[in-house]
């Protein structure tokens, strides 16, 4: 199953390449990995999805909080939380059809156009995993050139009850019509 | 400027030391920091990038030792022959590139061994690191993945606070390796420094207490254990816990097995021993622990040379898990109850639970256990460790036998890897702690003449020995001069069988006999070579010859080497093939 780890480490350098480097030590997996400052400028933020049954996970967790630097390792995955990843998406959007057809997706998905040519334009999209990846099995028979995605990113919800706002219901949705 | 004004500024500074003395150079923060951390030894090898360092430390001689290594793993292995010995922290000093690149194995070893080592490293100027600048490697990145830590400093400011930070990571917790890669230009600014530098990140300060709760429920579990089994590890030894140990496994009559790192951590020769565990371990702890209804695991990590295959390892018993490094825990093994505190405290607040407790329970528990200890003597009497002897060729377990009879079971021994580690192991009962020093989870040949100088630094008086193979001692034999320079009196037995003798074993017993590279038989004459180095030498080929010899050389007052010709054949046994499961052992060869 997959787990989103939480890791608050030194913002120093050299750090994430511990953490990296403990991952393929010990023959972790990495499926994404996105860093990012906290609000006290002296520590940082890795967000790593990885999978592994629960006691892998849990090895994982503590090889990680042996770290000298590593402040705090949480599994967000283990209670109430909140993902996003990102996505951008250079598709393909003759004038015509094609390009009203990207401009329809584009405003179900409630993305955004970044760019634009005569024949292909860059959105952003932006959501939890299934939302993203709905959205680029939409695009795809018109034809994606290319895409660049971000690492997840969570944050604890703030309390235990699911609030789930109607936009979330909908990228729910999404999610169901995609597979 | 009035006359008035002028007065009030005065002619000469009101503090002339602080005023007058300039900012320390980064070389003398660091001997300072190294001083107030009660370093007073260094093995080390001078280069480039550690020129300042020499500099300071020759001014600071009186202060600090320097030892002149002939080898710079030589140098870290000292240092963990010293820490090991003396559990205090050991420290080595080597300069960029090649000098980090040869000190590697040392750093791979202490981090395996859980050793606390500090290790220097010089690295070239700030504005060269990435240019692959002459003798440039990035030792931060290469020793990473075996220290417990490791810093680059980039500013001799944070110098002084690297230095402590390093000392309290390396003993803490789960002691083990640091490095500080310094630049040498860091090491020629200036800065000021206090003792009192403290580092910016709080080091989070490991859990040394056990949680109550689970003490409690651990002693009731072992109170009514019926076949328990104590399962000692390294642990023991670094958080000085033999005597508690001792004290809880006598209040409870419980059997102990320790780990080739847990040996001395329980005397060998205490009738609650059942000798040691695993791979090469006895018939009784193997069995014991195959039968056994609760592990009470403390201190070791379910190694795969203890457990064999680890699904079969312990089947029937429930497993408590004593250990100050929480990841440990559950790592090969799931325990059923877990203790993530230092051992010493553990079982001091097991005893106490227990004591606490109605004498009668105690009696009760014991009693309850007497048809456990009838097996484990039965087991005991079925399979002793034994050897058969021989009247023309010395057996190297006899050679072990002798040494224990012949130093009274006080010396300090240090090993390197292979079939006379393993015999070392089992035939020389040990008494206490850190008189045994071995290579344990790297299995690095060439440890025990470095790691058996380092020990006699420690304890200059005491009879220290280095048990070796001819494979592993022309690894390091270069460190003889070390030896001889500084005075260090090691005694050094050569248990020379001609042979990669461990790997030959394995060739003969699960290749057909393949012996593939393992013939070593083209060696220098070692008698030869010891005195080439200045050290007193002999050589025994014969039974006869063999406590002659070995008298003298433990007699002598300088360093000495015995090569002892063993026979080139002989086995380690018993021997529980990799994977396997305790029950497979094997006893002894079969018909050729």
């Amino acid at each position: 199953m997959n787990h989103t780890l939480s890791i608050v480490v030194a913002d120093q350098p050299g750090e994430l390449s511990r953490i990296v480097g403990l991952f393929s030590a010990r023959g972790f997996n990495i499926e994404t990995i996105s860093v990012g400052a906290t609000l006290d400028p002296q520590w940082a933020r890795v967000t790593i999805v990885t999978r592994g049954d629960d006691r892998t996970i849990d090895q994982i967790c503590k090889q990680c909080a042996r770290l000298a630097r590593v402040r705090e390792v949480q599994d967000v995955t283990t209670r109430p939380h909140i993902e996003r990843e990102m996505a951008l998406i250079t598709v393909n959007a003759q004038e015509g059809l094609q390009r009203q057809e990207v401009l329809n997706l584009v405003g179900v998905f409630r993305a955004k156009v970044v760019d634009i040519s005569h024949e292909q334009i860059v959105v952003e999209a932006s959501g939890n995993k299934e939302k993203v990846e709905a959205f680029i099995e939409m695009l795809q028979p018109l034809g994606i050139h290319e895409i660049t995605r971000t690492g997840r990113i969570a944050i604890g919800r703030l309390s235990n009850v699911e609030v789930v706002p109607t936009a979330e219901l909908e990228e729910d949705l999404f999610a169901v019509a995609a597979h | 400027m009035s006359a008035q004004a002028a007065l009030l500024i005065p002619t000469e500074p009101l503090f002339p030391a602080l005023e007058k003395q300039p900012m320390p150079r980064g070389a003398e923060i660091l001997i300072q920091a190294l001083v107030h951390e009660g370093v007073d030894s260094i093995f080390g090898y001078p280069g480039g990038a550690v020129l300042h360092i020499y500099d300071e430390l020759w001014r600071a001689r009186d202060r600090i030792t320097h030892y002149l290594v002939r080898h710079e793993q030589g140098a870290v292995h000292m240092a963990e022959g010293y820490a090991r010995a003396s559990g205090r922290v050991g420290v080595a000093l080597v300069t960029s590139g090649p000098g980090a690149t040869n000190a590697i194995t040392g750093i791979a070893n202490a981090y395996m061994d859980s050793t606390p080592i500090v290790v220097i490293t010089g690295q070239v100027p700030l504005p060269l690191i990435g240019t692959d600048a002459f003798q440039e490697v990035d030792t931060v990145g290469i020793t990473r993945p075996c220290v417990k830590h490791n810093y680059l400093v980039r500013d001799v400011r944070d110098l002084g606070a690297i230095v402590h930070e390093a000392f309290h990571l390396a003993r803490t917790g789960r002691p083990g390796p640091v490095v500080i890669d310094i630049p040498k230009d860091v090491s020629a600014e200036r800065a000021s420094y206090s003792r009192l530098d403290h580092i910016r990140f709080p080091v989070v300060a490991p859990i040394s207490r056990p949680d109550k709760r689970a003490v409690s429920r651990a002693a009731l579990a072992i109170l009514q254990a019926k076949r328990p089994v104590m399962y000692v590890g390294g642990g023991i030894v670094n958080s000085g816990a033999a005597e508690e140990l001792r004290a809880f496994a006598e209040a409870l009559q419980l059997p102990v097995t320790p780990t080739l790192m847990g040996l001395g951590g329980f005397p060998s020769a205490h009738n609650l021993s059942l000798g040691m565990l695993g791979m090469h371990g006895t018939y009784t702890a193997n069995m014991a622990v195959s039968e056994s209804d609760l592990l009470i695991a403390v201190g070791v990590r379910f190694d795969d040379r203890v457990t064999g295959k680890l699904a079969t390892f312990a089947p029937h018993a429930r497993v408590i898990h004593i250990d100050i490094d929480p990841a440990n825990v559950g790592k090969n093994r799931a325990p059923d109850l877990s203790l993530i505190a230092d051992a010493r405290e553990a079982l001091a607040a097991l005893r106490a639970e227990v004591s606490a407790r109605d004498h009668t329970e105690i009696v009760r528990s014991i009693t309850q256990r007497t048809r456990w200890w009838d097996q484990l003597r039965g087991w005991q009497r079925e399979q002793p460790l034994r050897f058969n002897g021989s009247r023309d060729q010395i057996k190297p377990q006899h050679v072990i036998r002798e040494l224990h009879r012949l130093t009274g079971g006080e010396a300090i021994i240090a090993t390197d890897v292979g079939q006379h580690q393993m015999w070392a192991a089992q035939f020389y009962p040990f008494k206490r702690e850190r008189q045994w020093i071995t290579s344990g989870g790297l299995g690095a040949m060439g440890f025990g003449v470095p790691a058996a100088i380092g020990a006699q630094l420690a304890f200059r008086d005491a009879l220290v020995v280095a048990v070796v193979g001819d494979g592993g001692f022309q690894m390091t034999n270069q460190e003889l001069a070390t030896a001889i320079q500084y005075d260090l009196p090691v005694k050094v037995v050569i248990m020379n069988n001609g042979y990669l003798g461990m790997v030959r074993q394995w060739q003969e017993m699960f290749y057909e006999r393949t012996y593939s590279e393992v013939d070593l038989s083209v060696a220098p004459d070692f008698v030869k070579l010891a005195e080439a180095y200045g050290a007193f030498a002999r050589r025994a080929r014969h039974p006869e010859e063999l406590s002659e010899v070995l008298e003298a050389a433990l007699a002598h007052d300088g360093v000495s080497v015995i090569d002892v010709v063993v026979e080139k054949e002989e086995n380690v046994f018993p021997i529980v093939p990799a994977g396997a499961n305790a029950r497979d052992m094997i006893f002894q060869s079969e018909g050729v």
